[in-house]
Protein backbone atom coordinates (compact mmCIF):
# COMPACT_ATOMS: atom_id res chain seq x y z
CA UNK A 1 0.00 0.00 0.00
CA UNK A 2 1.56 3.13 -1.19
CA UNK A 3 2.82 5.37 1.67
CA UNK A 4 2.79 9.15 0.75
CA UNK A 5 6.62 10.65 2.06
CA UNK A 6 8.90 13.30 1.83
CA UNK A 7 11.58 11.96 -0.55
CA UNK A 8 14.27 11.99 2.22
CA UNK A 9 12.02 9.49 4.54
CA UNK A 10 11.23 7.15 1.51
CA UNK A 11 14.69 7.22 0.23
CA UNK A 12 16.39 6.48 4.28
CA UNK A 13 13.50 4.17 4.50
CA UNK A 14 13.19 2.19 1.10
CA UNK A 15 17.17 2.34 0.19
CA UNK A 16 19.92 0.34 2.30
CA UNK A 17 23.77 0.11 2.33
CA UNK A 18 24.34 -2.93 -0.07
CA UNK A 19 21.03 -3.19 -2.27
CA UNK A 20 20.68 -3.78 -5.33
CA UNK A 21 18.69 -1.12 -6.85
CA UNK A 22 17.18 -0.22 -10.24
CA UNK A 23 16.89 3.55 -10.79
CA UNK A 24 14.96 3.29 -14.17
CA UNK A 25 14.00 5.45 -16.97
CA UNK A 26 14.67 4.77 -20.79
CA UNK A 27 16.16 8.43 -21.14
CA UNK A 28 12.56 9.81 -20.54
CA UNK A 29 11.65 10.05 -16.22
CA UNK A 30 14.93 9.29 -14.85
CA UNK A 31 14.50 9.61 -11.00
CA UNK A 32 17.66 12.31 -10.52
CA UNK A 33 16.00 14.20 -7.56
CA UNK A 34 15.42 10.33 -6.06
CA UNK A 35 19.18 9.75 -6.68
CA UNK A 36 20.71 13.07 -5.34
CA UNK A 37 18.72 12.37 -2.04
CA UNK A 38 20.69 8.87 -1.90
CA UNK A 39 24.00 10.27 -2.71
CA UNK A 40 23.48 12.84 0.18
CA UNK A 41 22.41 10.27 2.55
CA UNK A 42 25.63 8.83 1.42
CA UNK A 43 24.34 5.10 1.39
CA UNK A 44 26.96 2.67 -0.55
CA UNK A 45 28.08 -0.54 -1.42
CA UNK A 46 25.20 -0.83 -4.23
CA UNK A 47 24.81 -3.01 -6.58
CA UNK A 48 23.53 -0.76 -9.75
CA UNK A 49 20.60 -1.58 -11.96
CA UNK A 50 20.01 -0.01 -15.02
CA UNK A 51 19.76 -0.90 -19.08
CA UNK A 52 21.31 2.70 -19.58
CA UNK A 53 23.20 3.95 -16.87
CA UNK A 54 22.88 7.65 -17.75
CA UNK A 55 24.41 10.77 -15.81
CA UNK A 56 22.41 8.98 -13.06
CA UNK A 57 24.87 6.27 -12.23
CA UNK A 58 28.30 8.11 -13.29
CA UNK A 59 27.16 10.11 -10.39
CA UNK A 60 26.88 7.61 -8.08
CA UNK A 61 29.59 6.07 -9.45
CA UNK A 62 31.59 9.17 -9.02
CA UNK A 63 31.04 9.35 -5.31
CA UNK A 64 32.14 5.77 -4.58
CA UNK A 65 29.13 4.85 -3.04
CA UNK A 66 28.70 1.44 -5.82
CA UNK A 67 30.17 -1.77 -5.57
CA UNK A 68 28.75 -3.09 -8.74
CA UNK A 69 26.92 -2.64 -11.75
CA UNK A 70 24.48 -4.78 -14.30
CA UNK A 71 23.67 -2.60 -17.54
CA UNK A 72 23.66 -2.87 -21.24
CA UNK A 73 24.74 1.00 -22.68
CA UNK A 74 27.03 2.75 -20.36
CA UNK A 75 27.29 6.30 -22.61
CA UNK A 76 25.90 9.79 -22.51
CA UNK A 77 23.25 9.41 -24.95
CA UNK A 78 24.41 11.55 -27.83
CA UNK A 79 27.33 12.88 -26.55
CA UNK A 80 30.41 10.17 -25.83
CA UNK A 81 30.84 8.52 -22.43
CA UNK A 82 30.24 8.67 -19.25
CA UNK A 83 33.64 9.69 -17.54
CA UNK A 84 32.82 8.52 -14.52
CA UNK A 85 32.29 5.36 -15.29
CA UNK A 86 35.56 4.85 -17.35
CA UNK A 87 37.35 6.12 -14.35
CA UNK A 88 35.79 3.65 -12.08
CA UNK A 89 36.44 0.34 -14.83
CA UNK A 90 39.52 1.69 -15.95
CA UNK A 91 41.53 3.23 -13.41
CA UNK A 92 39.57 1.92 -10.23
CA UNK A 93 38.71 5.46 -8.50
CA UNK A 94 37.16 6.53 -6.40
CA UNK A 95 36.71 2.83 -5.92
CA UNK A 96 36.93 -0.38 -7.94
CA UNK A 97 33.50 -1.50 -10.00
CA UNK A 98 32.60 -5.03 -10.53
CA UNK A 99 30.65 -4.94 -14.13
CA UNK A 100 28.11 -7.38 -15.62
CA UNK A 101 27.13 -6.46 -18.67
CA UNK A 102 24.29 -7.26 -21.14
CA UNK A 103 22.61 -6.23 -24.27
CA UNK A 104 19.58 -3.94 -23.84
CA UNK A 105 16.98 -7.12 -25.43
CA UNK A 106 19.00 -9.37 -22.38
CA UNK A 107 18.13 -6.61 -19.94
CA UNK A 108 14.38 -5.83 -21.11
CA UNK A 109 13.68 -9.67 -20.75
CA UNK A 110 15.58 -10.09 -17.39
CA UNK A 111 13.28 -7.15 -15.92
CA UNK A 112 9.97 -8.89 -17.23
CA UNK A 113 11.05 -12.18 -16.00
CA UNK A 114 11.09 -10.57 -12.27
CA UNK A 115 7.80 -9.29 -12.99
CA UNK A 116 6.52 -12.41 -13.75
CA UNK A 117 8.08 -14.44 -11.08
CA UNK A 118 10.46 -16.17 -13.50
CA UNK A 119 13.64 -17.49 -12.18
CA UNK A 120 14.91 -16.34 -15.58
CA UNK A 121 14.23 -15.30 -19.14
CA UNK A 122 15.21 -16.25 -22.53
CA UNK A 123 15.84 -14.60 -25.99
CA UNK A 124 16.99 -15.02 -29.23
CA UNK A 125 20.25 -13.04 -28.38
CA UNK A 126 24.10 -13.01 -28.62
CA UNK A 127 24.29 -14.65 -31.32
CA UNK A 128 27.87 -14.30 -32.11
CA UNK A 129 28.72 -11.50 -29.52
CA UNK A 130 32.14 -12.40 -26.98
CA UNK A 131 29.46 -11.14 -24.32
CA UNK A 132 28.96 -14.57 -22.96
CA UNK A 133 32.37 -15.24 -22.90
CA UNK A 134 32.57 -12.71 -19.92
CA UNK A 135 29.66 -12.38 -18.63
CA UNK A 136 29.13 -16.28 -17.18
CA UNK A 137 25.45 -15.17 -15.61
CA UNK A 138 24.56 -15.21 -20.11
CA UNK A 139 24.11 -18.96 -20.43
CA UNK A 140 22.17 -20.65 -22.94
CA UNK A 141 19.29 -23.73 -23.03
CA UNK A 142 17.51 -26.24 -25.47
CA UNK A 143 14.43 -25.48 -26.27
CA UNK A 144 12.31 -28.29 -25.27
CA UNK A 145 9.83 -28.09 -28.34
CA UNK A 146 12.13 -27.94 -31.54
CA UNK A 147 16.17 -28.25 -30.08
CA UNK A 148 16.93 -24.65 -30.68
CA UNK A 149 19.17 -23.44 -28.28
CA UNK A 150 18.43 -20.14 -26.80
CA UNK A 151 20.53 -17.63 -24.47
CA UNK A 152 19.12 -17.08 -21.12
CA UNK A 153 19.83 -14.15 -18.48
CA UNK A 154 18.72 -14.31 -14.72
CA UNK A 155 15.66 -13.01 -13.74
CA UNK A 156 16.16 -9.39 -12.24
CA UNK A 157 14.64 -8.74 -8.63
CA UNK A 158 16.32 -5.59 -7.43
CA UNK A 159 15.73 -4.94 -3.57
CA UNK A 160 13.87 -1.66 -4.57
CA UNK A 161 13.07 0.06 -7.68
CA UNK A 162 12.92 4.11 -8.18
CA UNK A 163 11.55 5.61 -10.72
CA UNK A 164 9.57 8.87 -11.79
CA UNK A 165 6.49 9.38 -12.95
CA UNK A 166 4.14 12.09 -14.25
CA UNK A 167 1.22 11.76 -11.56
CA UNK A 168 -0.17 10.06 -8.51
CA UNK A 169 -3.60 10.12 -7.51
CA UNK A 170 -5.22 10.57 -3.77
CA UNK A 171 -5.05 7.27 -3.41
CA UNK A 172 -1.67 6.71 -4.54
CA UNK A 173 -2.24 5.08 -7.89
CA UNK A 174 0.57 6.28 -10.62
CA UNK A 175 0.29 7.11 -13.94
CA UNK A 176 3.33 6.92 -16.31
CA UNK A 177 3.23 8.39 -19.86
CA UNK A 178 5.07 8.61 -23.13
CA UNK A 179 8.53 6.44 -23.39
CA UNK A 180 7.68 4.65 -20.75
CA UNK A 181 10.90 2.04 -20.89
CA UNK A 182 11.01 -0.58 -18.51
CA UNK A 183 9.90 1.00 -15.63
CA UNK A 184 6.54 -0.93 -14.96
CA UNK A 185 8.52 -4.01 -14.95
CA UNK A 186 11.40 -2.80 -12.10
CA UNK A 187 8.44 -1.58 -9.97
CA UNK A 188 6.86 -5.13 -10.20
CA UNK A 189 9.93 -7.07 -10.02
CA UNK A 190 11.41 -5.11 -7.22
CA UNK A 191 11.10 -6.26 -3.73
CA UNK A 192 10.28 -2.39 -2.82
CA UNK A 193 9.94 0.94 -4.85
CA UNK A 194 10.01 4.86 -4.76
CA UNK A 195 8.16 6.48 -7.09
CA UNK A 196 8.50 10.36 -7.27
CA UNK A 197 5.85 12.04 -9.31
CA UNK A 198 5.60 15.50 -10.42
CA UNK A 199 2.43 16.00 -8.81
CA UNK A 200 -0.54 14.63 -7.39
CA UNK A 201 -4.48 14.83 -9.15
CA UNK A 202 -7.63 13.74 -7.52
CA UNK A 203 -8.12 10.81 -10.08
CA UNK A 204 -6.88 9.34 -13.39
CA UNK A 205 -11.02 9.46 -15.00
CA UNK A 206 -9.78 11.43 -17.88
CA UNK A 207 -6.64 9.20 -19.07
CA UNK A 208 -8.51 6.94 -20.67
CA UNK A 209 -8.72 2.70 -20.41
CA UNK A 210 -5.13 1.57 -21.13
CA UNK A 211 -2.84 3.99 -19.68
CA UNK A 212 -0.15 3.10 -18.01
CA UNK A 213 -1.16 3.05 -14.27
CA UNK A 214 0.94 1.47 -11.17
CA UNK A 215 -2.04 0.57 -8.86
CA UNK A 216 -1.64 1.54 -5.38
CA UNK A 217 -0.92 -1.65 -3.92
CA UNK A 218 2.03 -2.22 -6.32
CA UNK A 219 4.37 0.81 -4.42
CA UNK A 220 6.31 1.32 -1.36
CA UNK A 221 6.58 4.87 -1.06
CA UNK A 222 5.26 8.02 -3.01
CA UNK A 223 7.20 11.44 -2.66
CA UNK A 224 6.33 14.40 -4.37
CA UNK A 225 9.48 16.00 -6.76
CA UNK A 226 8.23 18.31 -9.00
CA UNK A 227 11.12 18.35 -11.75
CA UNK A 228 12.91 15.40 -10.36
CA UNK A 229 13.67 13.83 -14.04
CA UNK A 230 15.79 16.83 -14.45
CA UNK A 231 17.98 17.13 -16.60
CA UNK A 232 16.49 14.13 -18.00
CA UNK A 233 12.27 15.22 -19.05
CA UNK A 234 8.94 14.65 -17.99
CA UNK A 235 6.29 14.23 -21.06
CA UNK A 236 3.76 16.80 -20.84
CA UNK A 237 5.68 18.98 -17.95
CA UNK A 238 9.66 19.69 -19.17
CA UNK A 239 11.89 18.76 -22.08
CA UNK A 240 15.13 17.10 -21.93
CA UNK A 241 17.87 19.25 -21.10
CA UNK A 242 19.85 18.79 -24.22
CA UNK A 243 22.68 21.31 -23.34
CA UNK A 244 23.27 19.90 -19.73
CA UNK A 245 23.75 16.68 -20.99
CA UNK A 246 26.69 17.86 -23.61
CA UNK A 247 27.36 20.26 -20.52
CA UNK A 248 27.95 17.20 -18.03
CA UNK A 249 31.07 16.15 -20.74
CA UNK A 250 33.59 19.06 -19.20
CA UNK A 251 32.20 18.12 -16.02
CA UNK A 252 32.96 15.02 -15.25
CA UNK A 253 35.95 14.40 -16.93
CA UNK A 254 37.82 16.14 -14.61
CA UNK A 255 37.56 14.12 -11.08
CA UNK A 256 38.34 17.96 -8.85
CA UNK A 257 35.70 19.52 -11.14
CA UNK A 258 33.22 16.82 -10.75
CA UNK A 259 33.55 16.64 -7.57
CA UNK A 260 32.87 20.23 -6.88
CA UNK A 261 29.94 20.45 -9.00
CA UNK A 262 28.62 17.35 -6.28
CA UNK A 263 29.18 19.72 -3.38
CA UNK A 264 27.25 22.49 -5.02
CA UNK A 265 24.77 20.95 -6.75
CA UNK A 266 24.04 17.61 -4.51
CA UNK A 267 25.92 17.23 -1.23
CA UNK A 268 24.50 21.29 -0.34
CA UNK A 269 21.47 21.18 -2.14
CA UNK A 270 17.81 19.80 -1.40
CA UNK A 271 15.25 18.25 -3.52
CA UNK A 272 13.61 21.92 -4.18
CA UNK A 273 16.34 22.85 -6.37
CA UNK A 274 14.56 20.41 -8.97
CA UNK A 275 11.92 22.81 -8.47
CA UNK A 276 14.06 25.66 -10.47
CA UNK A 277 15.95 23.06 -12.63
CA UNK A 278 12.77 22.26 -14.45
CA UNK A 279 11.70 25.68 -15.04
CA UNK A 280 14.31 26.80 -16.36
CA UNK A 281 14.61 23.62 -18.96
CA UNK A 282 13.41 23.72 -22.56
CA UNK A 283 9.43 23.77 -22.03
CA UNK A 284 6.98 21.81 -23.88
CA UNK A 285 5.97 24.05 -26.39
CA UNK A 286 9.74 25.72 -27.39
CA UNK A 287 12.17 24.11 -30.33
CA UNK B 1 22.55 22.80 -61.57
CA UNK B 2 26.01 22.42 -60.31
CA UNK B 3 26.17 20.62 -56.54
CA UNK B 4 27.52 22.20 -53.67
CA UNK B 5 30.48 20.89 -52.32
CA UNK B 6 29.86 18.95 -49.69
CA UNK B 7 32.35 18.05 -46.75
CA UNK B 8 33.10 13.55 -46.18
CA UNK B 9 30.66 13.64 -43.15
CA UNK B 10 27.60 15.41 -45.41
CA UNK B 11 28.82 13.02 -48.07
CA UNK B 12 28.57 9.82 -45.82
CA UNK B 13 25.70 11.06 -44.29
CA UNK B 14 24.11 11.68 -47.57
CA UNK B 15 25.44 8.00 -49.41
CA UNK B 16 23.71 6.28 -46.11
CA UNK B 17 20.27 7.89 -46.39
CA UNK B 18 20.18 7.06 -50.10
CA UNK B 19 20.52 3.22 -48.84
CA UNK B 20 17.14 3.53 -47.07
CA UNK B 21 13.65 3.15 -49.24
CA UNK B 22 10.34 3.99 -48.53
CA UNK B 23 9.02 0.71 -47.96
CA UNK B 24 11.83 0.10 -44.79
CA UNK B 25 10.80 -0.29 -41.13
CA UNK B 26 14.14 0.47 -39.94
CA UNK B 27 15.42 0.92 -36.28
CA UNK B 28 17.97 3.80 -36.11
CA UNK B 29 21.04 4.14 -33.91
CA UNK B 30 21.34 7.42 -32.73
CA UNK B 31 24.27 9.84 -34.46
CA UNK B 32 25.22 9.14 -37.74
CA UNK B 33 22.59 6.90 -38.61
CA UNK B 34 19.78 8.99 -37.14
CA UNK B 35 20.68 11.74 -39.46
CA UNK B 36 20.81 9.55 -42.54
CA UNK B 37 17.51 7.73 -41.72
CA UNK B 38 16.22 11.29 -41.22
CA UNK B 39 17.33 12.81 -44.06
CA UNK B 40 16.31 9.39 -46.56
CA UNK B 41 12.63 10.47 -45.02
CA UNK B 42 12.77 13.54 -46.06
CA UNK B 43 14.01 13.34 -49.87
CA UNK B 44 13.40 10.21 -51.50
CA UNK B 45 11.74 7.43 -48.93
CA UNK B 46 8.67 9.45 -47.88
CA UNK B 47 7.04 6.38 -46.52
CA UNK B 48 10.12 4.82 -44.45
CA UNK B 49 9.46 4.14 -40.86
CA UNK B 50 11.71 4.66 -38.29
CA UNK B 51 11.86 2.73 -35.08
CA UNK B 52 13.69 3.86 -32.33
CA UNK B 53 14.73 1.34 -29.47
CA UNK B 54 13.07 3.42 -26.46
CA UNK B 55 10.05 2.18 -28.32
CA UNK B 56 8.69 4.90 -30.38
CA UNK B 57 7.53 3.14 -34.06
CA UNK B 58 7.06 5.49 -36.67
CA UNK B 59 8.49 8.56 -35.42
CA UNK B 60 8.72 11.66 -37.73
CA UNK B 61 11.20 14.12 -35.29
CA UNK B 62 11.28 18.15 -36.95
CA UNK B 63 14.92 18.24 -34.99
CA UNK B 64 16.96 15.57 -35.03
CA UNK B 65 17.25 14.19 -31.41
CA UNK B 66 20.29 13.83 -29.23
CA UNK B 67 19.06 10.51 -27.66
CA UNK B 68 17.21 7.89 -28.69
CA UNK B 69 14.79 8.67 -26.17
CA UNK B 70 14.09 12.64 -26.96
CA UNK B 71 10.38 13.75 -26.10
CA UNK B 72 10.04 15.00 -29.83
CA UNK B 73 10.70 10.79 -31.01
CA UNK B 74 7.51 10.06 -29.16
CA UNK B 75 5.67 14.18 -29.95
CA UNK B 76 6.08 12.59 -33.61
CA UNK B 77 5.32 8.45 -33.29
CA UNK B 78 2.35 6.94 -34.27
CA UNK B 79 2.75 4.71 -31.24
CA UNK B 80 5.24 4.20 -28.56
CA UNK B 81 5.50 0.49 -26.91
CA UNK B 82 7.62 -0.48 -23.75
CA UNK B 83 11.18 -1.14 -24.10
CA UNK B 84 10.56 -5.12 -23.70
CA UNK B 85 7.99 -4.94 -26.07
CA UNK B 86 9.71 -3.12 -28.39
CA UNK B 87 12.95 -5.97 -28.27
CA UNK B 88 10.80 -9.02 -28.02
CA UNK B 89 7.52 -8.55 -30.62
CA UNK B 90 9.14 -6.05 -32.57
CA UNK B 91 12.92 -6.85 -32.86
CA UNK B 92 13.01 -10.28 -32.26
CA UNK B 93 9.44 -11.01 -33.79
CA UNK B 94 11.61 -10.13 -36.92
CA UNK B 95 9.12 -6.87 -38.05
CA UNK B 96 12.47 -4.87 -38.87
CA UNK B 97 14.15 -4.96 -42.35
CA UNK B 98 17.02 -2.75 -41.84
CA UNK B 99 18.83 -2.03 -38.93
CA UNK B 100 21.26 1.05 -39.18
CA UNK B 101 24.37 0.88 -36.89
CA UNK B 102 27.12 2.71 -36.32
CA UNK B 103 30.73 1.34 -34.09
CA UNK B 104 34.07 2.13 -32.40
CA UNK B 105 35.53 -0.45 -34.10
CA UNK B 106 34.91 -2.55 -37.67
CA UNK B 107 36.85 -5.70 -39.22
CA UNK B 108 36.88 -6.66 -42.63
CA UNK B 109 33.92 -9.03 -42.30
CA UNK B 110 31.76 -6.26 -40.53
CA UNK B 111 31.82 -7.63 -36.97
CA UNK B 112 31.43 -4.52 -34.77
CA UNK B 113 33.24 -3.48 -31.36
CA UNK B 114 31.42 -1.01 -29.45
CA UNK B 115 32.67 -2.51 -26.08
CA UNK B 116 36.33 -2.18 -25.06
CA UNK B 117 39.60 -1.52 -26.52
CA UNK B 118 42.60 -3.47 -24.85
CA UNK B 119 41.38 -6.63 -22.24
CA UNK B 120 38.29 -6.87 -21.06
CA UNK B 121 39.17 -6.67 -17.65
CA UNK B 122 41.91 -3.87 -17.98
CA UNK B 123 40.70 -1.78 -20.65
CA UNK B 124 42.93 0.89 -22.34
CA UNK B 125 39.64 2.71 -23.51
CA UNK B 126 35.82 1.44 -22.00
CA UNK B 127 33.35 1.97 -24.52
CA UNK B 128 29.70 2.60 -23.57
CA UNK B 129 28.82 -1.32 -24.71
CA UNK B 130 26.44 -3.43 -26.70
CA UNK B 131 22.79 -1.45 -26.16
CA UNK B 132 20.43 -3.06 -28.39
CA UNK B 133 22.79 -3.33 -31.46
CA UNK B 134 23.75 -7.53 -30.82
CA UNK B 135 20.51 -8.28 -31.22
CA UNK B 136 19.85 -5.63 -33.83
CA UNK B 137 22.69 -7.15 -35.91
CA UNK B 138 20.99 -10.63 -35.81
CA UNK B 139 17.30 -9.67 -35.89
CA UNK B 140 17.12 -7.06 -38.99
CA UNK B 141 16.65 -8.45 -42.19
CA UNK B 142 19.70 -6.46 -43.41
CA UNK B 143 22.12 -4.24 -41.89
CA UNK B 144 23.65 -1.12 -43.09
CA UNK B 145 26.64 0.29 -40.95
CA UNK B 146 27.48 3.98 -41.40
CA UNK B 147 30.84 5.41 -39.94
CA UNK B 148 33.92 7.25 -40.69
CA UNK B 149 37.36 5.57 -41.74
CA UNK B 150 40.50 5.80 -39.85
CA UNK B 151 43.43 2.89 -38.58
CA UNK B 152 42.16 2.87 -35.21
CA UNK B 153 38.46 2.31 -36.30
CA UNK B 154 38.75 -0.13 -39.26
CA UNK B 155 40.61 -3.04 -37.47
CA UNK B 156 42.74 -6.04 -38.31
CA UNK B 157 41.30 -7.75 -35.84
CA UNK B 158 38.96 -6.53 -32.72
CA UNK B 159 39.72 -7.64 -29.54
CA UNK B 160 35.81 -7.92 -28.46
CA UNK B 161 33.45 -8.84 -31.05
CA UNK B 162 30.11 -7.16 -29.70
CA UNK B 163 27.76 -7.17 -32.65
CA UNK B 164 28.32 -10.27 -35.23
CA UNK B 165 28.95 -9.16 -39.00
CA UNK B 166 30.05 -12.21 -41.06
CA UNK B 167 31.75 -13.64 -38.19
CA UNK B 168 35.10 -15.35 -39.81
CA UNK B 169 33.94 -14.55 -43.74
CA UNK B 170 31.85 -17.33 -45.69
CA UNK B 171 29.15 -18.84 -44.16
CA UNK B 172 30.10 -18.72 -40.61
CA UNK B 173 27.60 -15.79 -39.90
CA UNK B 174 24.77 -18.70 -40.65
CA UNK B 175 26.66 -21.75 -39.08
CA UNK B 176 26.43 -19.18 -35.66
CA UNK B 177 22.88 -19.12 -36.00
CA UNK B 178 22.19 -15.88 -38.12
CA UNK B 179 19.89 -16.79 -40.80
CA UNK B 180 19.51 -13.04 -41.60
CA UNK B 181 21.82 -11.27 -44.31
CA UNK B 182 23.88 -9.29 -41.98
CA UNK B 183 25.85 -6.16 -42.78
CA UNK B 184 25.06 -5.50 -46.76
CA UNK B 185 26.88 -2.18 -47.02
CA UNK B 186 29.33 -0.27 -45.14
CA UNK B 187 28.55 3.97 -46.01
CA UNK B 188 32.07 5.53 -44.56
CA UNK B 189 33.20 9.16 -45.64
CA UNK B 190 35.04 7.98 -48.10
CA UNK B 191 33.35 5.29 -49.90
CA UNK B 192 30.95 2.46 -50.21
CA UNK B 193 31.96 -0.95 -48.97
CA UNK B 194 29.74 -4.37 -49.49
CA UNK B 195 30.81 -8.01 -48.74
CA UNK B 196 32.14 -10.12 -51.45
CA UNK B 197 29.67 -12.91 -52.42
CA UNK B 198 31.64 -15.33 -51.63
CA UNK B 199 34.43 -14.58 -48.78
CA UNK B 200 31.94 -12.12 -47.31
CA UNK B 201 34.75 -9.49 -46.78
CA UNK B 202 34.03 -5.97 -47.20
CA UNK B 203 35.27 -4.53 -50.64
CA UNK B 204 35.01 -1.22 -52.14
CA UNK B 205 32.02 -0.84 -54.60
CA UNK B 206 31.99 3.26 -54.67
CA UNK B 207 34.68 5.89 -54.05
CA UNK B 208 33.30 9.66 -52.71
CA UNK B 209 33.99 12.14 -55.70
CA UNK B 210 37.17 12.83 -55.55
CA UNK B 211 38.87 9.94 -53.40
CA UNK B 212 41.28 7.94 -54.66
CA UNK B 213 42.25 4.58 -53.83
CA UNK B 214 44.98 5.39 -51.84
CA UNK B 215 43.18 7.40 -49.92
CA UNK B 216 40.91 4.95 -49.03
CA UNK B 217 43.56 1.94 -48.29
CA UNK B 218 45.79 4.45 -46.14
CA UNK B 219 42.61 5.28 -43.52
CA UNK B 220 41.86 1.44 -43.31
CA UNK B 221 43.72 -1.10 -41.25
CA UNK B 222 43.33 -4.46 -43.32
CA UNK B 223 45.21 -4.75 -46.96
CA UNK B 224 41.85 -3.54 -48.55
CA UNK B 225 40.03 -4.70 -51.47
CA UNK B 226 37.77 -3.44 -54.53
CA UNK B 227 35.68 -4.97 -56.95
CA UNK B 228 36.09 -5.74 -60.34
CA UNK B 229 34.54 -2.23 -61.39
CA UNK B 230 34.49 0.74 -58.91
CA UNK B 231 31.73 3.23 -59.17
CA UNK B 232 31.86 7.28 -58.21
CA UNK B 233 28.87 7.57 -55.86
CA UNK B 234 26.94 10.11 -57.00
CA UNK B 235 27.17 13.65 -55.49
CA UNK B 236 24.87 15.23 -53.01
CA UNK B 237 22.00 17.01 -54.05
CA UNK B 238 21.40 20.76 -53.90
CA UNK B 239 18.45 19.26 -52.34
CA UNK B 240 19.85 16.89 -50.21
CA UNK B 241 22.63 19.08 -48.82
CA UNK B 242 20.38 22.04 -48.51
CA UNK B 243 18.07 19.57 -46.08
CA UNK B 244 20.94 18.12 -44.24
CA UNK B 245 22.45 21.34 -43.36
CA UNK B 246 18.78 22.40 -42.14
CA UNK B 247 18.33 19.16 -40.37
CA UNK B 248 21.99 19.97 -38.35
CA UNK B 249 21.05 23.30 -37.75
CA UNK B 250 17.86 23.17 -36.35
CA UNK B 251 19.68 20.14 -33.82
CA UNK B 252 22.68 22.60 -33.01
CA UNK B 253 20.56 25.59 -32.19
CA UNK B 254 17.55 23.10 -30.15
CA UNK B 255 20.21 21.00 -28.08
CA UNK B 256 22.89 23.99 -28.26
CA UNK B 257 21.14 26.64 -25.21
CA UNK B 258 23.21 27.90 -23.15
CA UNK B 259 23.17 26.02 -19.41
CA UNK B 260 22.77 28.83 -16.75
CA UNK B 261 24.81 28.45 -13.86
CA UNK B 262 23.26 25.83 -11.60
Amino acid sequence: MARFQSLAEAVSENLHCGDGVAMEGFTHLIPFAAAHEAIRQGIGDLTLIRMTPDLVYDQIIGMGLARRMKFSWGGNPGVGSLHRFRDAVENGWPCALEIEEHSHAAMASAFEAGAAGLPFATLRGYVGSDLPKVNPSIRHVDCPYTGERLATVPAIRPDVAFIHAQRADRKGNVLIKGIVGVQKEAVLAAKRSVVTVEEIVEDFRDEGPNAVILPHWTVTSIAVAPGGAYPSYAHGYYRRDNAFYIAWDAIARDRATFLDWMKTNVLEADPEVFVEHARRAPNEVAA
Amino acid sequence: MTAPVASPAEMMTVAAARALSSVDVCFVGIGAPSAACNLARLTHAHGVTLIYESGTIGAEPKTLPLSIGDGELCDTALCTVSVPEMFRYWLQGGRITVGFLGGAQIDRFANLNTTVVGPYDRPKVRLPGGGGAPEIAIHCGQIFITMAMGKRAFVEKLQFVTSLGHGEGGDSRLRAGAPSAGPTRVITDLCVMQPDAATMELTVVSLHPGVTREQVVGQCGWPLRFAATVAETPAPTDEELTILRDLHERMRRAHARAVEAA
